[in-house]
């Protein structure tokens, strides 16, 4: 397939749009030969995604220098010389979700869409498709419905569409942000490949650069409003602007989070018979619906002594949810897990890790007990239950609410009010909190966003949404939280604020539950791994490799023993 | 406008022995262009409003229930496909019993509903003509793949590409916004503000939901373009749409019986226009 790859040429490029006072990015000076392969990086907000949407001609609005209100654009951005619009089709654009790029519902359809439009003849198209699948390594019936791919499949597939269209140039916007390891490797081999067919120029954004620092020539570092500020070949920028790159939130390969780093108390091994924070998980350190007092989920002050502190245990940090032989579905058809053995224990953070499509989010849901149990049992040790039933899925909303604490991978989904402060309000006035106020100002400080109070929610940006979405859930103080991809697709810094709350709430007695595939944050919250397999049975491993969760083992409570 | 007019006027088109997409076309009724049905049940009900008596409707519905094991449908998918055609029909029925037109004998008067030899007839043919006009609406297009329904109105009938794509796009994203639903519900519960107030609930959920529709909406619509949709100059089609033997029985059969049932009327001396 021999197609001229494109050159990219931005000239003192800006942009403004509609209804914005700030330009999202502005003076930017870079050109891409034909052929070259650049990778750009820099922090939320510089305008990168802007930039990417350029150059592949779909920028929102048309300019208009007479309105105000409308768009506007400086300098020029050019694709072989002409306006990207123009030549739509040469530059081949990958987005970050996967879900929202499908276009078509059949696998051979999806591929072929770009070529429909570009006017090329049928029997060409299907050799064009089956040609760009073989490249991307998705070998698949091109009547299989897309609805069921995995994410690493989807992105393939978006891949292959690019690829049949013949670019010139591939435009890939956090192309691997929302995937599982496997995916982005996956991924990663089939833009590689796809390189290789075609020779194309290659533009990328991404947070996790290490992914693709072995496909690129250049780095170049964006700055918001300040356009290049670094430009190079790869091990030089790194080597010179390290800690720039790392203060833009861009993960530069090495500088990984260490073991246990968010978490203040290390942990003792052996881990039996262990002291820290496990006398918050005391009855009365976990009351839910308790108001006095520091206990879990508090942020600050957080008090590891109190009258029983040194007292030794006997067994581990009490248990507050306890899985048996536990099923998951979706609905009442969907089966989705099963045979899944677990513990919830107060102070530890239990990670559930495993492949994209396993069932990971399910799990989280039944924890959570937003789902009911397909099988087994899932049951709140008395810590937790309080005096109410043992089984979640069966509690009112308000009882939930101050028991276990959910946030969602989107966080759009969890809003309920019209402004930042009363997001935070709405838990605690629902448990009927007498210190509503007082905990909402003590949040918005914590967490950032004081100058966002009366802000309405859905306006946030993405790292502002994330941080909210888990303030609401503290604000509750819930014994339990659990948390559903709580750090996909974010920068260095959102990553590290997201975990380091997360280390705290731990520290302080707090069980959480985070569904992931970020090896990072299970290093760093030194978690407990349940990796979900493709049986939908459970692999425990301890992070540590100090302990296990283990399967129905050490089980104290007799409360939680599994139904015949 | 009969069918055979509105047949006549399209390019029919043979599809290339063997379809070049690699994928094995439906045989059988199912394979059958979905633009021949609709335009098959178009005409079937235009010959089915042209006259108000029983016995063209009851034909009409007979032949189609002889038929109707032709398509494989298994029963419970058809009668809850079918349910609410089966659930309009009574309540139709009723309201004509009780305000039709009244004449000949009649059985009670209450002021307002007034129930007559010709309101219990007009009200039987109609709910038979619902039924006959209903069924193979619904029957024809459980099973149609929205996708070559595109395919036929775009290629067949000429239909905007940008329209009948758009809305193909709308309808994959229909399941993407009921897990959103479910999302959303699930979230409220979760924060402790879904024991009470289940309408105040449901306003906020389906503002949030309109704000993730846009949202999706905005992607789906940039990830479209960066593919070229809506650039000037021809669009081709991947997938070959034929109107042929098997399109050309379909619309006859739906005609025929919207035919027969006239007649049949006529001969009987029912008919009435």
């Amino acid at each position: 397939m021999t197609v001229a790859a494109a050159r990219v040429t931005f000239s003192d490029w800006g942009w403004r749009y509609a209804e914005r006072d700030a330009w999202a990015v502005r003076g930017v000076d870079l050109t891409v030969e034909p052929g070259e392969r650049v990778a750009i990086v820099g922090p939320s907000g510089a305008g990168k995604s802007t930039l990417l949407r350029a150059v592949a001609g779909v920028l929102p609005d048309e300019p208009d220098a007479t309105d105000d209100t409308a768009a506007s654009v400086q300098g020029s951005v050019l694709v072989d010389g002409a306006e990207p619009r123009a030549v739509r089709g040469r530059v081949g654009l990958v987005m970050q979700d996967p879900e929202a790029h499908t276009v078509m519902s059949r696998v051979g359809d999806d591929v072929a869409f770009g070529c429909e439009n570009a006017g090329v003849p049928r029997d060409e198209i299907w050799q064009r498709v089956r040609s760009a699948l073989d490249v991307v390594g998705l070998d698949l019936p091109l009547d299989r419905s897309t609805t069921m791919l995995s994410g690493g499949q989807r992105q393939r597939l978006a891949l292959a569409g690019v690829l049949a269209m013949r670019p010139g140039a591939l435009v890939l916007d956090e192309p691997c942000a929302n995937l599982d390891p496997s995916g982005v490797v996956q991924v990663h081999d089939a833009v590689r490949a796809l390189l290789d067919e075609t020779g194309c120029s290659l533009l990328v954004v991404e947070h996790r650069i290490g992914t693709w620092l072995d496909l690129v020539d250049r780095l170049v570092l964006l700055e918001p409003a300040g356009g290049v500020v670094a430009d190079g070949a790869p091990a030089d920028v790194l080597a010179e602007h390290g800690p720039a790159l790392t203060a833009a939130g861009v993960w530069v390969p090495g500088s990984e989070p260490e073991q246990g780093s968010a978490r203040r108390g290390t942990r003792l091994s052996p881990r039996a018979g262990e002291m820290h924070g496990a006398d918050h998980g005391g009855p009365d350190g976990i009351r839910p619906l308790g108001a006095a007092g520091p206990r879990a989920g508090e942020m600050h002050g957080t008090v590891r002594g109190g009258p029983h502190a040194f007292r030794p245990l006997g067994d581990r940090d009490p248990m507050l949810l306890a899985a048996r032989g536990l099923g998951t579905a979706r609905g009442r058809r969907q089966p989705v897990g099963s045979g899944i053995d677990l513990d919830v224990r107060a102070g530890r953070v239990l990670a559930v890790t495993g492949p994209n499509g396993i069932g990971k989010s399910t799990l989280g849901l039944t924890l959570a007990g937003l789902l009911r149990p397909a099988a087994g049992t899932l049951r709140a040790g008395t810590a937790l239950a309080d005096g109410i039933g043992d089984a979640p899925a069966a509690w009112t909303s308000r009882q939930l609410a101050g028991r276990i604490g959910t946030v969602f991978q989107d966080p759009e989904h969890q809003f309920v009010a019209r402004t930042v402060r009363e997001e935070l309000a709405v838990g605690p006035r629902a448990l009927g909190a007498a210190d509503v106020d007082a905990r909402v100002d003590e949040l918005l400080d914590a967490f950032g966003l004081a100058h966002l109070a009366d802000a309405n929610p859905f306006t946030l940006s993405g790292g502002e949404q994330r941080r909210l979405a888990i303030g609401t859930v503290i604000a509750s103080r819930p014994p339990v939280v659990v948390l559903d991809e709580p750090t996909s697709g974010q920068d260095r810094a959102t990553w590290q604020a997201v975990v380091d709350r997360l280390g705290e709430l731990a520290d302080s007695g707090t069980a959480i539950v985070a569904v992931t595939h970020d090896q990072d944050l299970v290093r760093a919250l030194d978690a407990d791994e349940v990796v979900l397999g493709a049986t939908g049975t459970t692999r425990a491993t301890g992070a540590t490799g100090a302990t296990a969760v283990g399967p129905a083992a050490d089980l104290r409570d007799p409360a939680t023993e599994v139904q015949p | 406008m009969t069918a055979h007019q509105a047949a006549a006027g399209l390019p029919g088109r043979a599809a290339p022995p063997g379809p070049p997409d690699g994928t094995t076309r439906a045989r059988g009724v199912r394979g059958v262009q979905p633009v021949a049905s609709l335009l098959g049940v178009l005409a079937l009900g235009v010959c089915l409003v042209l006259s108000l008596d029983v016995v063209s409707a009851a034909v009409a519905l007979g032949l189609e229930l002889l038929l109707l094991p032709l398509l494989r449908i298994p029963p419970r998918t058809l009668l809850l496909r079918t349910s609410p055609v089966l659930v309009a029909v009574p309540l139709t029925a009723l309201s004509i019993a009780l305000y039709g037109r009244p004449s000949g004998r009649s059985w009670f008067d209450l002021g307002f509903a007034h129930v007559t030899d010709g309101s219990l007839a007009l009200a039987l043919a109609t709910a038979l003509r619902v039924l006959a006009i209903g069924l193979p609406a619904v029957a024809l297009f459980v099973r149609v793949d929205p996708t070559d329904l595109a395919d036929g109105l775009a290629q067949l009938l000429r239909l905007p590409a940008r329209f009948v794509l758009g809305a193909l796009a709308a309808i994959r994203m229909m399941t993407l916004l009921g897990d959103d639903w479910r999302q959303l519900g699930m979230a409220r519960r979760a924060r402790g503000v879904a024991d009470t107030g289940r309408l105040r609930r449901g306003a906020s959920m389906a503002f949030a939901l309109l704000v993730l529709a846009l949202r999706r909406a905005t992607t789906l619509a940039v990830a479209m373009e960066s593919r070229g949709f809506g650039a000037p100059g021809r669009r081709t089609w991947a997938r070959s749409v034929r109107f042929a033997g098997p399109e050309w029985a379909m619309v006859g059969v739906l005609v025929g019986i919207g035919v027969v049932s006239i007649l049949v009327a006529v001969g009987a001396g029912t008919w009435r226009a």
